[in-house]
Protein backbone atom coordinates (compact mmCIF):
# COMPACT_ATOMS: atom_id res chain seq x y z
CA UNK A 1 0.00 0.00 0.00
CA UNK A 2 2.14 2.87 -1.02
CA UNK A 3 -0.89 5.51 0.49
CA UNK A 4 -4.16 5.35 1.87
CA UNK A 5 -6.82 4.26 -0.05
CA UNK A 6 -9.26 6.76 -1.64
CA UNK A 7 -12.06 4.72 -0.90
CA UNK A 8 -11.97 2.36 2.17
CA UNK A 9 -14.83 -0.01 2.68
CA UNK A 10 -14.88 -2.61 4.91
CA UNK A 11 -18.40 -4.79 5.71
CA UNK A 12 -20.35 -2.06 4.83
CA UNK A 13 -24.16 -2.95 4.95
CA UNK A 14 -26.23 0.02 3.66
CA UNK A 15 -30.03 -0.32 3.81
CA UNK A 16 -32.14 2.07 1.71
CA UNK A 17 -35.65 1.94 2.95
CA UNK A 18 -35.99 -1.95 4.45
CA UNK A 19 -33.98 -3.42 2.07
CA UNK A 20 -29.96 -3.91 2.50
CA UNK A 21 -28.74 -2.75 -1.15
CA UNK A 22 -25.31 -3.22 0.14
CA UNK A 23 -24.82 -6.18 2.51
CA UNK A 24 -21.25 -6.31 3.43
CA UNK A 25 -18.96 -4.80 0.89
CA UNK A 26 -15.30 -5.10 1.30
CA UNK A 27 -13.59 -2.49 -1.03
CA UNK A 28 -10.32 -0.33 -1.18
CA UNK A 29 -9.50 1.59 -3.99
CA UNK A 30 -6.26 3.79 -4.64
CA UNK A 31 -5.37 6.90 -5.79
CA UNK A 32 -5.57 7.14 -9.55
CA UNK A 33 -7.17 4.15 -9.90
CA UNK A 34 -9.85 3.35 -12.81
CA UNK A 35 -12.14 0.57 -11.19
CA UNK A 36 -15.49 -0.27 -13.01
CA UNK A 37 -17.94 -1.98 -11.11
CA UNK A 38 -20.26 -4.59 -12.71
CA UNK A 39 -23.13 -6.58 -11.69
CA UNK A 40 -26.84 -7.32 -12.71
CA UNK A 41 -29.49 -5.01 -12.09
CA UNK A 42 -30.11 -4.83 -8.15
CA UNK A 43 -26.99 -5.47 -7.40
CA UNK A 44 -26.14 -2.05 -5.50
CA UNK A 45 -23.90 -0.72 -7.97
CA UNK A 46 -26.12 2.61 -7.94
CA UNK A 47 -26.12 2.42 -4.15
CA UNK A 48 -22.72 1.63 -3.62
CA UNK A 49 -22.00 5.06 -5.89
CA UNK A 50 -24.47 6.84 -4.00
CA UNK A 51 -23.00 5.66 -0.50
CA UNK A 52 -19.18 6.57 -1.41
CA UNK A 53 -21.09 10.13 -2.50
CA UNK A 54 -22.00 10.74 0.95
CA UNK A 55 -25.46 10.54 -0.02
CA UNK A 56 -26.69 7.43 1.80
CA UNK A 57 -26.08 6.66 5.56
CA UNK A 58 -24.03 3.41 6.67
CA UNK A 59 -25.98 0.86 8.43
CA UNK A 60 -23.29 -0.85 9.59
CA UNK A 61 -19.49 -1.82 8.74
CA UNK A 62 -16.71 1.04 8.23
CA UNK A 63 -16.74 3.19 5.52
CA UNK A 64 -13.60 5.59 4.33
CA UNK A 65 -14.07 7.97 1.25
CA UNK A 66 -10.44 10.45 0.98
CA UNK A 67 -9.94 10.41 4.15
CA UNK A 68 -13.83 10.84 5.92
CA UNK A 69 -15.08 8.33 8.07
CA UNK A 70 -18.82 8.52 6.40
CA UNK A 71 -20.79 7.32 9.50
CA UNK A 72 -18.92 10.41 11.10
CA UNK A 73 -18.69 13.34 8.22
CA UNK A 74 -20.16 11.82 5.21
CA UNK A 75 -21.31 15.52 4.23
CA UNK A 76 -17.96 16.34 4.15
CA UNK A 77 -16.70 13.79 1.17
CA UNK A 78 -19.67 15.30 -1.14
CA UNK A 79 -17.71 18.53 -2.36
CA UNK A 80 -14.85 16.09 -3.42
CA UNK A 81 -16.89 13.82 -5.16
CA UNK A 82 -18.09 14.43 -8.59
CA UNK A 83 -21.36 12.18 -8.67
CA UNK A 84 -22.92 11.34 -12.38
CA UNK A 85 -26.10 9.23 -11.48
CA UNK A 86 -29.20 8.37 -13.50
CA UNK A 87 -30.79 11.82 -13.21
CA UNK A 88 -29.25 14.47 -14.78
CA UNK A 89 -29.25 16.99 -11.82
CA UNK A 90 -30.37 19.85 -14.09
CA UNK A 91 -33.29 22.48 -13.95
CA UNK A 92 -35.16 21.59 -17.00
CA UNK A 93 -36.37 25.66 -17.65
CA UNK A 94 -33.03 26.96 -16.86
CA UNK A 95 -31.10 26.96 -20.27
CA UNK A 96 -27.97 24.76 -20.26
CA UNK A 97 -25.73 27.75 -19.34
CA UNK A 98 -27.60 28.96 -16.43
CA UNK A 99 -27.35 25.51 -15.41
CA UNK A 100 -23.86 25.53 -15.73
CA UNK A 101 -23.16 28.50 -14.38
CA UNK A 102 -25.26 28.44 -11.41
CA UNK A 103 -23.75 24.84 -10.35
CA UNK A 104 -20.48 26.13 -10.73
CA UNK A 105 -21.12 29.21 -8.32
CA UNK A 106 -23.05 26.20 -6.07
CA UNK A 107 -19.74 24.51 -5.61
CA UNK A 108 -17.21 26.90 -5.78
CA UNK A 109 -16.03 27.13 -9.22
CA UNK A 110 -16.52 29.96 -11.45
CA UNK A 111 -18.38 30.13 -14.24
CA UNK A 112 -15.16 30.24 -16.31
CA UNK A 113 -14.80 27.02 -15.42
CA UNK A 114 -18.49 25.96 -16.50
CA UNK A 115 -18.02 27.11 -19.82
CA UNK A 116 -14.67 25.92 -20.16
CA UNK A 117 -16.46 22.53 -19.09
CA UNK A 118 -19.13 23.01 -21.91
CA UNK A 119 -16.33 23.35 -24.59
CA UNK A 120 -14.35 20.19 -23.48
CA UNK A 121 -17.99 18.07 -23.54
CA UNK A 122 -18.21 19.92 -27.19
CA UNK A 123 -21.63 21.24 -26.30
CA UNK A 124 -22.33 23.52 -29.47
CA UNK A 125 -22.96 26.78 -28.81
CA UNK A 126 -25.97 27.27 -30.26
CA UNK A 127 -27.71 24.83 -27.52
CA UNK A 128 -26.14 26.76 -24.95
CA UNK A 129 -28.70 29.33 -24.39
CA UNK A 130 -31.62 26.54 -24.81
CA UNK A 131 -34.12 25.42 -21.54
CA UNK A 132 -32.29 21.96 -20.85
CA UNK A 133 -35.87 20.77 -21.30
CA UNK A 134 -35.80 21.46 -25.27
CA UNK A 135 -32.70 19.17 -25.31
CA UNK A 136 -31.97 15.63 -26.18
CA UNK A 137 -31.36 12.83 -24.19
CA UNK A 138 -27.74 12.54 -25.13
CA UNK A 139 -27.11 16.46 -24.95
CA UNK A 140 -28.34 16.88 -21.67
CA UNK A 141 -25.96 13.89 -20.92
CA UNK A 142 -22.96 16.15 -21.59
CA UNK A 143 -24.44 18.64 -20.19
CA UNK A 144 -24.36 16.93 -16.76
CA UNK A 145 -21.12 15.60 -17.43
CA UNK A 146 -19.69 19.16 -18.14
CA UNK A 147 -21.35 20.53 -14.50
CA UNK A 148 -19.41 17.34 -13.14
CA UNK A 149 -16.19 18.08 -15.25
CA UNK A 150 -15.93 21.53 -14.09
CA UNK A 151 -16.11 20.72 -10.51
CA UNK A 152 -12.89 19.23 -10.68
CA UNK A 153 -13.34 16.11 -8.29
CA UNK A 154 -10.91 13.73 -6.55
CA UNK A 155 -13.42 11.16 -6.77
CA UNK A 156 -15.40 10.89 -9.66
CA UNK A 157 -18.22 8.69 -9.15
CA UNK A 158 -20.15 7.38 -12.72
CA UNK A 159 -23.14 5.26 -13.06
CA UNK A 160 -23.51 4.41 -16.16
CA UNK A 161 -21.33 7.04 -18.09
CA UNK A 162 -21.90 6.03 -21.66
CA UNK A 163 -25.64 5.97 -21.43
CA UNK A 164 -27.41 7.78 -23.88
CA UNK A 165 -24.63 9.04 -25.91
CA UNK A 166 -23.52 9.04 -29.43
CA UNK A 167 -20.32 7.42 -30.43
CA UNK A 168 -18.18 11.27 -30.17
CA UNK A 169 -19.89 11.57 -26.91
CA UNK A 170 -18.77 7.77 -25.62
CA UNK A 171 -15.20 8.66 -27.17
CA UNK A 172 -15.02 12.39 -24.89
CA UNK A 173 -15.76 10.13 -21.65
CA UNK A 174 -13.11 7.39 -22.27
CA UNK A 175 -11.39 10.50 -22.51
CA UNK A 176 -12.38 12.35 -19.36
CA UNK A 177 -11.84 9.40 -17.50
CA UNK A 178 -8.07 9.03 -18.88
CA UNK A 179 -7.62 12.61 -18.08
CA UNK A 180 -8.67 12.34 -14.64
CA UNK A 181 -6.99 9.00 -13.65
CA UNK A 182 -3.55 10.79 -14.88
CA UNK A 183 -4.44 14.16 -12.84
CA UNK A 184 -4.57 11.39 -9.55
CA UNK A 185 -7.89 11.41 -9.52
CA UNK A 186 -9.81 8.29 -8.77
CA UNK A 187 -12.61 7.08 -10.75
CA UNK A 188 -15.14 4.33 -9.82
CA UNK A 189 -17.75 3.66 -12.59
CA UNK A 190 -20.85 1.26 -13.05
CA UNK A 191 -21.57 0.19 -16.69
CA UNK A 192 -23.52 -2.63 -18.22
CA UNK A 193 -21.63 -1.71 -21.12
CA UNK A 194 -18.72 -4.46 -21.08
CA UNK A 195 -16.84 -4.05 -23.50
CA UNK A 196 -16.26 -0.53 -23.78
CA UNK A 197 -15.91 -0.22 -19.95
CA UNK A 198 -13.64 -2.74 -19.41
CA UNK A 199 -11.03 -0.96 -22.12
CA UNK A 200 -11.02 1.72 -19.79
CA UNK A 201 -11.00 0.02 -16.57
CA UNK A 202 -7.73 -0.85 -14.83
CA UNK A 203 -9.34 -3.08 -12.02
CA UNK A 204 -12.86 -4.64 -12.96
CA UNK A 205 -15.02 -5.25 -9.04
CA UNK A 206 -18.15 -7.12 -9.61
CA UNK A 207 -20.94 -7.02 -7.00
CA UNK A 208 -23.77 -9.61 -6.54
CA UNK A 209 -26.92 -9.24 -4.00
CA UNK A 210 -24.80 -6.26 -2.30
CA UNK A 211 -21.13 -8.01 -1.93
CA UNK A 212 -18.47 -8.54 -4.13
CA UNK A 213 -18.29 -10.95 -5.62
CA UNK A 214 -15.08 -10.41 -7.70
CA UNK A 215 -12.18 -8.16 -7.84
CA UNK A 216 -9.29 -8.17 -10.77
CA UNK A 217 -6.72 -6.01 -11.75
CA UNK A 218 -7.11 -5.90 -15.82
CA UNK A 219 -4.36 -3.51 -16.30
CA UNK A 220 -1.83 -2.16 -14.33
CA UNK A 221 -1.29 1.31 -14.17
CA UNK A 222 2.24 1.52 -15.71
CA UNK A 223 0.78 -0.18 -18.61
CA UNK A 224 -1.99 2.95 -19.37
CA UNK A 225 0.77 4.98 -19.49
CA UNK A 226 -1.26 7.05 -16.19
CA UNK A 227 -0.03 7.44 -12.52
CA UNK A 228 -1.49 6.47 -9.23
CA UNK A 229 -1.40 3.61 -7.01
CA UNK A 230 -3.47 0.06 -7.70
CA UNK A 231 -4.12 -0.64 -3.97
CA UNK A 232 -6.91 -2.97 -3.99
CA UNK A 233 -7.00 -6.13 -2.98
CA UNK A 234 -7.60 -8.08 -6.17
CA UNK B 1 -23.78 32.50 2.99
CA UNK B 2 -25.84 36.19 1.79
CA UNK B 3 -24.17 35.18 -1.79
CA UNK B 4 -25.41 31.46 -1.58
CA UNK B 5 -28.68 32.94 -0.33
CA UNK B 6 -28.97 35.01 -3.76
CA UNK B 7 -27.25 32.26 -5.66
CA UNK B 8 -30.90 30.58 -4.75
CA UNK B 9 -33.35 32.91 -4.46
CA UNK B 10 -32.38 34.27 -8.56
CA UNK B 11 -31.86 30.90 -9.76
CA UNK B 12 -35.80 29.77 -8.12
CA UNK B 13 -37.18 33.07 -9.05
CA UNK B 14 -35.83 32.93 -12.79
CA UNK B 15 -37.19 29.21 -12.51
CA UNK B 16 -40.74 30.77 -11.53
CA UNK B 17 -40.65 33.10 -14.51
CA UNK B 18 -39.46 30.90 -17.18
CA UNK B 19 -42.29 28.15 -16.12
CA UNK B 20 -45.14 31.18 -15.96
CA UNK B 21 -46.99 28.41 -13.10
CA UNK B 22 -47.13 31.90 -10.76
CA UNK B 23 -48.82 34.08 -13.10
CA UNK B 24 -50.75 31.54 -15.28
CA UNK B 25 -51.73 29.36 -12.49
CA UNK B 26 -51.49 30.46 -9.25
CA UNK B 27 -52.49 34.12 -9.27
CA UNK B 28 -55.92 33.25 -11.31
CA UNK B 29 -56.14 30.54 -8.61
CA UNK B 30 -56.30 33.61 -6.05
CA UNK B 31 -58.22 35.73 -8.27
CA UNK B 32 -60.83 33.39 -8.42
CA UNK B 33 -61.39 32.59 -4.61
CA UNK B 34 -61.65 36.49 -4.29
CA UNK B 35 -64.24 36.30 -7.18
CA UNK B 36 -65.99 33.47 -5.65
CA UNK B 37 -66.00 34.95 -2.02
CA UNK B 38 -67.48 37.87 -3.14
CA UNK B 39 -70.91 35.64 -5.25
CA UNK B 40 -71.23 34.25 -2.46
CA UNK B 41 -71.30 37.21 0.23
CA UNK B 42 -72.55 39.69 -2.40
CA UNK B 43 -76.01 39.93 -1.27
CA UNK B 44 -74.70 41.82 1.72
CA UNK B 45 -71.98 44.08 0.75
CA UNK B 46 -71.69 44.81 4.47
CA UNK B 47 -70.46 41.51 5.42
CA UNK B 48 -68.60 41.71 2.21
CA UNK B 49 -66.22 44.96 3.46
CA UNK B 50 -66.36 43.57 7.21
CA UNK B 51 -64.71 40.39 6.45
CA UNK B 52 -62.38 41.61 3.53
CA UNK B 53 -59.05 41.35 5.64
CA UNK B 54 -60.28 37.87 6.76
CA UNK B 55 -60.67 36.69 3.24
CA UNK B 56 -58.00 38.46 1.99
CA UNK B 57 -55.72 36.18 4.08
CA UNK B 58 -57.59 32.80 3.61
CA UNK B 59 -56.39 33.70 -0.13
CA UNK B 60 -53.42 34.15 0.39
CA UNK B 61 -52.62 31.22 2.63
CA UNK B 62 -54.38 29.15 -0.17
CA UNK B 63 -51.89 30.59 -2.53
CA UNK B 64 -48.85 30.06 0.00
CA UNK B 65 -49.47 26.27 -0.46
CA UNK B 66 -49.38 26.14 -3.95
CA UNK B 67 -46.03 28.49 -4.04
CA UNK B 68 -44.24 26.17 -1.57
CA UNK B 69 -45.54 22.86 -3.26
CA UNK B 70 -44.23 24.21 -6.67
CA UNK B 71 -40.91 26.02 -5.12
CA UNK B 72 -40.14 22.77 -3.90
CA UNK B 73 -41.18 20.59 -6.80
CA UNK B 74 -38.48 22.51 -9.39
CA UNK B 75 -35.84 20.46 -6.27
CA UNK B 76 -37.88 16.73 -6.89
CA UNK B 77 -37.39 16.95 -10.54
CA UNK B 78 -34.41 14.86 -11.95
CA UNK B 79 -32.08 14.33 -8.94
CA UNK B 80 -31.53 18.11 -8.06
CA UNK B 81 -32.10 17.63 -4.65
CA UNK B 82 -29.22 15.25 -4.61
CA UNK B 83 -27.34 17.49 -6.61
CA UNK B 84 -28.09 20.59 -4.17
CA UNK B 85 -26.81 18.08 -1.17
CA UNK B 86 -23.62 17.43 -3.04
CA UNK B 87 -23.19 21.11 -3.64
CA UNK B 88 -20.90 23.06 -1.35
CA UNK B 89 -24.08 25.03 -0.42
CA UNK B 90 -25.46 25.56 2.98
CA UNK B 91 -28.18 23.69 3.57
CA UNK B 92 -29.28 27.42 5.75
CA UNK B 93 -28.30 29.22 2.72
CA UNK B 94 -30.45 26.91 0.14
CA UNK B 95 -33.59 27.54 2.57
CA UNK B 96 -33.14 31.27 2.88
CA UNK B 97 -32.87 31.41 -0.22
CA UNK B 98 -36.00 29.48 -0.86
CA UNK B 99 -37.52 32.07 1.70
CA UNK B 100 -36.64 34.97 -0.70
CA UNK B 101 -37.51 33.36 -3.55
CA UNK B 102 -41.04 32.62 -2.20
CA UNK B 103 -42.26 35.79 -0.25
CA UNK B 104 -40.86 37.88 -3.34
CA UNK B 105 -43.31 35.81 -5.22
CA UNK B 106 -46.22 35.97 -2.60
CA UNK B 107 -46.02 39.60 -2.73
CA UNK B 108 -45.79 40.16 -5.99
CA UNK B 109 -49.58 38.42 -5.70
CA UNK B 110 -50.20 40.16 -2.95
CA UNK B 111 -50.17 43.43 -4.74
CA UNK B 112 -52.49 42.40 -7.49
CA UNK B 113 -55.24 40.92 -4.82
CA UNK B 114 -55.38 43.98 -2.71
CA UNK B 115 -56.08 45.83 -5.94
CA UNK B 116 -58.96 42.89 -6.95
CA UNK B 117 -60.30 43.40 -2.98
CA UNK B 118 -60.08 47.01 -3.84
CA UNK B 119 -62.43 46.70 -6.64
CA UNK B 120 -64.54 43.84 -5.69
CA UNK B 121 -65.24 44.64 -2.29
CA UNK B 122 -65.44 48.27 -2.17
CA UNK B 123 -62.94 48.60 0.13
CA UNK B 124 -60.59 51.59 0.49
CA UNK B 125 -57.09 50.86 1.21
CA UNK B 126 -55.34 53.07 3.68
CA UNK B 127 -53.45 52.75 7.12
CA UNK B 128 -50.53 52.24 5.00
CA UNK B 129 -47.79 52.08 7.37
CA UNK B 130 -49.61 49.41 9.32
CA UNK B 131 -50.90 47.32 5.94
CA UNK B 132 -47.41 47.71 4.89
CA UNK B 133 -45.60 45.81 7.54
CA UNK B 134 -48.36 43.12 8.30
CA UNK B 135 -47.95 41.99 4.27
CA UNK B 136 -44.31 42.02 4.68
CA UNK B 137 -44.31 40.49 8.11
CA UNK B 138 -47.06 37.73 7.43
CA UNK B 139 -45.60 36.78 3.93
CA UNK B 140 -42.23 36.25 5.77
CA UNK B 141 -43.64 34.67 8.38
CA UNK B 142 -45.56 32.33 5.64
CA UNK B 143 -42.99 31.50 3.36
CA UNK B 144 -40.61 30.51 6.49
CA UNK B 145 -43.26 28.07 7.96
CA UNK B 146 -43.99 27.17 4.13
CA UNK B 147 -40.29 26.12 3.56
CA UNK B 148 -39.34 24.39 6.35
CA UNK B 149 -42.54 22.09 5.43
CA UNK B 150 -42.43 21.79 1.97
CA UNK B 151 -38.95 20.24 1.81
CA UNK B 152 -40.36 17.76 4.51
CA UNK B 153 -42.75 17.20 1.75
CA UNK B 154 -40.50 15.82 -0.47
CA UNK B 155 -39.40 13.27 1.48
CA UNK B 156 -43.06 11.79 1.69
CA UNK B 157 -45.77 9.96 -0.35
CA UNK B 158 -48.87 12.23 -1.58
CA UNK B 159 -46.84 15.06 -0.42
CA UNK B 160 -49.40 17.16 -2.98
CA UNK B 161 -52.74 16.50 -0.55
CA UNK B 162 -50.32 16.37 2.84
CA UNK B 163 -48.41 19.46 2.48
CA UNK B 164 -52.03 21.64 2.88
CA UNK B 165 -53.06 19.16 6.00
CA UNK B 166 -49.81 20.03 7.76
CA UNK B 167 -48.60 23.83 6.75
CA UNK B 168 -52.27 25.55 7.22
CA UNK B 169 -53.03 24.44 11.10
CA UNK B 170 -49.43 26.09 11.05
CA UNK B 171 -50.60 28.77 9.38
CA UNK B 172 -53.26 29.98 12.05
CA UNK B 173 -51.11 32.40 14.14
CA UNK B 174 -50.31 34.34 10.66
CA UNK B 175 -54.18 34.15 9.82
CA UNK B 176 -54.99 35.39 13.31
CA UNK B 177 -52.60 38.04 13.01
CA UNK B 178 -52.52 39.29 9.81
CA UNK B 179 -56.50 39.83 10.02
CA UNK B 180 -56.34 41.58 12.64
CA UNK B 181 -53.62 44.03 12.28
CA UNK B 182 -55.01 44.23 8.43
CA UNK B 183 -58.54 44.86 10.04
CA UNK B 184 -56.78 48.00 12.64
CA UNK B 185 -55.25 49.53 9.19
CA UNK B 186 -58.43 49.51 6.92
CA UNK B 187 -60.08 51.44 9.99
CA UNK B 188 -62.57 48.07 10.67
CA UNK B 189 -61.22 47.74 14.10
CA UNK B 190 -60.47 50.38 16.38
CA UNK B 191 -57.89 48.17 18.87
CA UNK B 192 -54.34 48.66 18.69
CA UNK B 193 -52.77 47.20 15.57
CA UNK B 194 -48.88 46.99 15.80
CA UNK B 195 -48.93 44.46 18.55
CA UNK B 196 -50.43 42.15 15.72
CA UNK B 197 -47.34 43.33 13.26
CA UNK B 198 -45.13 42.76 16.24
CA UNK B 199 -46.30 39.40 16.87
CA UNK B 200 -45.94 38.14 13.46
CA UNK B 201 -42.69 39.57 13.42
CA UNK B 202 -41.79 37.23 16.60
CA UNK B 203 -43.25 34.22 14.03
CA UNK B 204 -41.50 35.08 11.47
CA UNK B 205 -37.94 34.97 13.37
CA UNK B 206 -38.82 32.01 14.98
CA UNK B 207 -39.47 30.42 11.90
CA UNK B 208 -36.72 31.52 10.14
CA UNK B 209 -34.65 30.41 12.77
CA UNK B 210 -35.97 26.98 13.23
CA UNK B 211 -36.11 26.59 9.67
CA UNK B 212 -32.31 27.18 9.12
CA UNK B 213 -31.59 24.80 11.72
CA UNK B 214 -33.80 21.73 10.63
CA UNK B 215 -33.49 22.38 7.01
CA UNK B 216 -29.90 19.99 6.84
CA UNK B 217 -31.28 17.08 8.72
CA UNK B 218 -34.64 17.63 6.74
CA UNK B 219 -32.77 17.64 2.90
CA UNK B 220 -31.14 14.08 4.18
CA UNK B 221 -32.67 10.46 3.23
CA UNK B 222 -34.37 8.99 6.12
Amino acid sequence: MASSPVVDLRGVVAVVGRFPALAGVDLRVGSGEVVLVRGPNGAGKTTLLRLCAGLLPVTDGHAEVLGVDLAVAGRDVRRRVGLLGHATFLYADLTVLENAVFWARATGVTPDDAVAALDRLEVPARVRDLPVRSLSTGQRRRVSLAVTVARRPELWLLDEPHAGLDATGRDLVDGLVAEASAAGATVLFASHELERAEAVARRIVTIAGGVVTDDEVVRRSSDAGVGGEVSGDP
Amino acid sequence: MIRDVLLVARKDLRLEWRSRVGVGQVLPFALLCVLLFAFALDVDRGVLQEATSGLFWVVVLFATVLVVQRAFAIEADDGVLDALRLSGLAPSAVYLGKVVAITVELLALEVVLWLAVAVLYDTTLRGWGLLAATVVLATLGAAAAGATYGVVGLRLRGAETLLPLLLLPLLAPVLIGATSASDVALGRSAGPGWPWAAMLGIFSGVYLLLGSVLFRPLMEDP
